[in-house]
C-alpha cells in the first residue's frame, strides 16, 4: 500500500495560551514558542507507518509519502516523520500565513495525483486554525471517499479497501471505504490495536499513549533519505485563499474565581452567590 | 435577493437539537441582511419530522427520506445539499459544527466551489459582506474573517448559538428532488451503527456537566462522578486523558478536539486543566474546580475552587446537595 500522509507544523500545542497578537492586532505571534507537528498529522503518520510494516519483523511492506507545505525551517518536522519510518518527503515552498484549506488541498491534490497514494491520511484538524475543511475538500477534488474523524483503520493485504471506524454523536459507525480514499484521524487512532494491516501479528503491542520513539540511529537514517522540494507554481494550482483575516483579538478573561475552604461553603455559594442550584 | 440555506441533521426519526442553533444563526443573518431562510433536513424519517420545526422562522423546510440519504455519507449528501444551495440561489448555506456538520459542510464547500468559514462563535454585516468571528489556537484567539467568494458556507459553534425557540408563522413544507450522486458515493458503504447508550442529557445541551479527569484513576472510581451528575440532572464529560483510560466513551471528551460545552455550571474533577481542555469548557458559565494540587491551571478559570482529595469531596458534595435539594 502507498499513502501520502500531509502534515502542517504548529507552535507548541501545549502553550497556545503563549501566543501574542501583534499591536495593531494583525498578526498572531508565535516567537519563543517552539515549531512542531501538528499532532493529529503526527497521529496520521503514526498510522501511516503502521499500515504498511510489519510490526513484528519490524520491516517496512509499502510506501509512505509524507508532504507539507511551509518555509524550508519545516524540514525539521519532515525529518522527524522520516525517522518515524515513512520513505520520501515533499516539501512545497509556501508561507505559513498564506494558506488555507482550500489552498492547501489544491496542493495536497495535485501532488496525489502525481503520487497516486491508495490512502491519503490526514490529522482531523491542526490546533492552530481549526478550520477542519482540507480532508474533505481534498477528497472531493480528488473524487475520492472521505472519512473524518477516524479513530481506527482496518484493511488486508491486496483488498483494495479499507473499514475504518469513525467517532459520531451518538455512536461509533464503521464504513468500507474503496481505495483510493482520504481520511482524517483522531487521536484514539493511537490506541495499541487501532490500525490493523492484516500483516502484523495481534500479539504486537504499539504504545497507546503517543507516537513512536525515534532513537539517533533512525534520526540518522533520515537524513539521507529524499526530501523533494516543490514550488506552488510549479504545481501549477490557484494559490489565492478563499478567507481573509482581518484582525486577531484575545477573548474576554474570565474573572477571577475565588477558594472554597469546604464542600458546605461551596454548596452555600452555588446556592445563594451563583444561585445555580 | 440574498437568502439562507440552513443544513439540519436527523437522529432516530427526530430533527436533531443541533439543527436548531444553525436557525439561530441564520434568523440573526436575517436580523443583519433582512435575508429571509430555508431549511434542508434530509434523512430517514425526515418527512414526518420537519413538522417539528415549522415554526423555527423559515419560508420553506425541505426533505427528502428517500433511500440514497436514509443513511448519512457525505458523498451522497454533499452533492445533494450543494443542489438544493445551487438551484435556490442561497449565498449563505450553513450548519451547527457537530460531527455532522464539520465532515459535511466542507465537501459542500469544494462542490459549490464556495469559501468557508469554519465553527464561528459570530457574525457582522460589512458593507454587503459579512465578517465572521471564530476561535483559533484553542480558543486564545478571536479572529475576524472574511469568506471572499460571494457563496459563504458557514458551521457554528453551538454553545455560541442557542437552539431557536419556536418563532410562529409555519413553513411550507416540500420534497426536495434527489440528485445523481458522485461516483465516489458508489466506495462508500456503512457496515454499522453502534449507538451509545445513555441515561443522561446529552452532553452539549445539558445546563450542568460534571466531568473528570485523570485524578478519578479508574473507571470504578469515575462512578463518583457520575452519581453526582445524576443528582444533579446533569451529563458526564472527561478530559481525554480520563477517555484514554478508559474511564468514560470517547464521545464525552470535553475539549479542543471533543465537545465544545458551556452549561450553566461546570464541575471540573480531578482533571488539572491543560488548554486544550480550557478550550471546550471556558465559555461556561459556573466554572467549580476540584483538585487536590492548588497549583492546578484548572483554578485560574474556576469560580470556585476546593482544594481537596475528589475522593473525600466528591462523595461529601453528594451528601451535602442532597440536603439542599431537599
Amino acid at each position: 500500500m502507498k499513502i501520502l500522509a500531509a502534515i502542517k507544523r504548529v507552535s507548541d500545542p501545549d502553550n497556545a495560551n503563549k501566543v501574542k497578537i501583534s499591536a495593531d492586532g494583525k498578526a498572531v505571534t508565535t516567537e519563543g514558542l517552539a515549531w512542531d507537528v501538528n499532532p493529529f498529522c503526527l497521529y496520521g503518520v503514526e498510522a501511516a507507518i503502521r499500515l504498511t510494516e510489519d510490526g513484528a519483523k519490524k520491516a517496512r511492506i509499502g510506501e509512505v509519502v509524507v508532504a507539507t507545505l511551509g518555509p524550508q525551517d519545516v524540514g525539521i518536522q519532515l525529518r522527524r516523520c522520516l525517522a518515524m519510518g515513512a520513505e520520501r518527503a515533499i516539501r512545497i515552498e509556501a508561507e505559513d500565513t498564506k494558506l488555507d484549506g482550500w489552498v492547501v488541498a489544491r496542493a495536497l491534490a495535485k501532488l496525489a495525483e502525481q503520487e497516486k497514494p491508495d490512502l491519503v491520511i490526514l490529522g482531523k484538524q491542526v490546533v492552530d486554525g481549526e478550520s477542519n475543511q482540507t480532508a474533505q475538500i481534498l477528497a472531493k477534488m480528488l473524487g475520492m471517499p472521505q472519512s473524518t474523524n477516524v479513530a481506527g483503520i482496518e484493511t488486508q493485504p491486496g483488498d483494495g479497501s479499507v473499514t475504518v471506524t469513525r467517532e459520531v454523536d451518538g455512536g461509533i459507525v464503521k464504513t468500507r471505504l474503496t481505495l483510493p480514499a482520504v481520511v482524517a484521524v483522531s487521536e484514539r487512532i493511537l490506541a495499541s490495536r487501532a490500525v490493523k494491516n492484516g500483516v502484523t501479528p495481534e500479539t504486537v503491542q504499539y504504545p497507546s499513549d503517543n507516537v513512536r520513539y525515534t532513537p539517533l540511529p533512525m534520526i540518522k537514517r533520515a537524513e539521507k533519505k529524499p526530501l523533494d522540494l516543490k514550488g506552488l507554481a510549479d504545481l501549477g494550482i490557484d494559490a489565492t485563499p478563499r478567507t481573509a483575516y482581518l484582525e486577531f483579538k484575545a477573548p474576554p478573561a474570565r474573572k477571577a474565581g475565588v477558594k472554597v475552604e469546604s464542600v458546605e461553603q461551596l454548596v452555600q455559594k452555588l446556592k445563594n452567590e451563583a444561585r445555580v442550584i | 435577493m440574498a437568502r439562507t440555506l440552513v443544513i439540519g441533521e436527523m437522529f432516530e426519526d427526530k430533527v436533531r437539537t443541533p439543527t436548531l442553533s444553525a436557525v439561530t444563526f441564520a434568523r440573526k443573518v436575517k436580523d443583519l441582511t433582512g435575508a429571509a431562510f430555508d431549511v434542508l433536513v434530509p434523512g430517514k424519517g425526515s418527512k414526518g419530522a420537519v413538522a417539528q420545526i415549522a415554526a423555527c422562522g423559515a419560508d420553506k423546510i425541505f426533505y427528502n427520506e428517500s433511500a440514497p440519504y436514509a443513511t448519512y455519507t457525505a458523498e451522497a449528501y454533499a452533492p445533494f445539499v450543494s443542489a438544493v444551495a445551487h438551484s435556490g440561489g442561497y449565498n449563505v448555506v450553513c450548519c451547527t459544527a457537530d460531527v455532522y456538520g464539520k465532515d459535511l459542510m466542507p465537501r459542500v464547500a469544494a462542490t459549490l466551489d464556495a469559501g468557508m468559514a469554519s465553527d464561528i462563535v459570530g457574525v457582522e454585516k460589512s458593507g454587503d459582506d459579512f465578517i465572521f468571528t471564530r476561535p483559533i489556537y484553542a480558543g486564545n484567539v478571536l479572529a475576524r474573517m472574511k469568506v471572499t467568494t460571494g457563496l459563504k458556507v458557514v458551521t457554528v459553534r453551538q454553545t455560541e448559538f442557542a437552539p431557536a425557540e419556536p418563532a410562529g408563522g409555519k413553513a411550507a413544507i416540500e420534497e426536495a428532488p434527489a440528485t445523481a450522486p458522485e461516483d465516489a458515493a458508489a466506495r462508500v458503504e456503512v457496515l454499522s451503527f453502534e449507538k451509545t447508550r445513555s441515561e443522561r442529557p446529552e452532553l452539549t445541551e445539558a445546563k450542568i456537566v460534571v466531568s473528570g479527569g485523570r485524578g478519578f484513576k479508574n473507571p470504578e472510581n469515575f462512578k463518583l462522578a457520575e452519581q453526582l451528575a445524576d443528582l444533579l440532572g446533569g451529563a458526564v464529560g472527561a478530559t481525554r486523558a480520563a477517555v484514554d483510560a478508559g474511564m468514560v466513551p470517547n464521545e464525552l471528551q470535553v475539549g479542543q478536539t471533543g465537545k465544545i460545552v458551556a452549561p450553566d455550571i461546570y464541575f471540573a474533577i480531578g482533571l488539572s486543566g491543560a488548554i486544550q481542555h480550557l478550550a471546550g469548557m471556558k465559555s461556561s458559565k459556573v466554572i467549580v474546580a476540584i483538585n487536590k494540587d492548588e497549583e492546578a491551571p484548572i483554578f485560574s478559570v474556576a469560580d470556585y475552587g476546593l482544594v481537596a482529595d475528589l475522593f473525600q469531596a466528591v462523595p461529601q458534595l453528594v451528601e451535602e446537595l442532597k440536603k439542599v435539594k431537599g
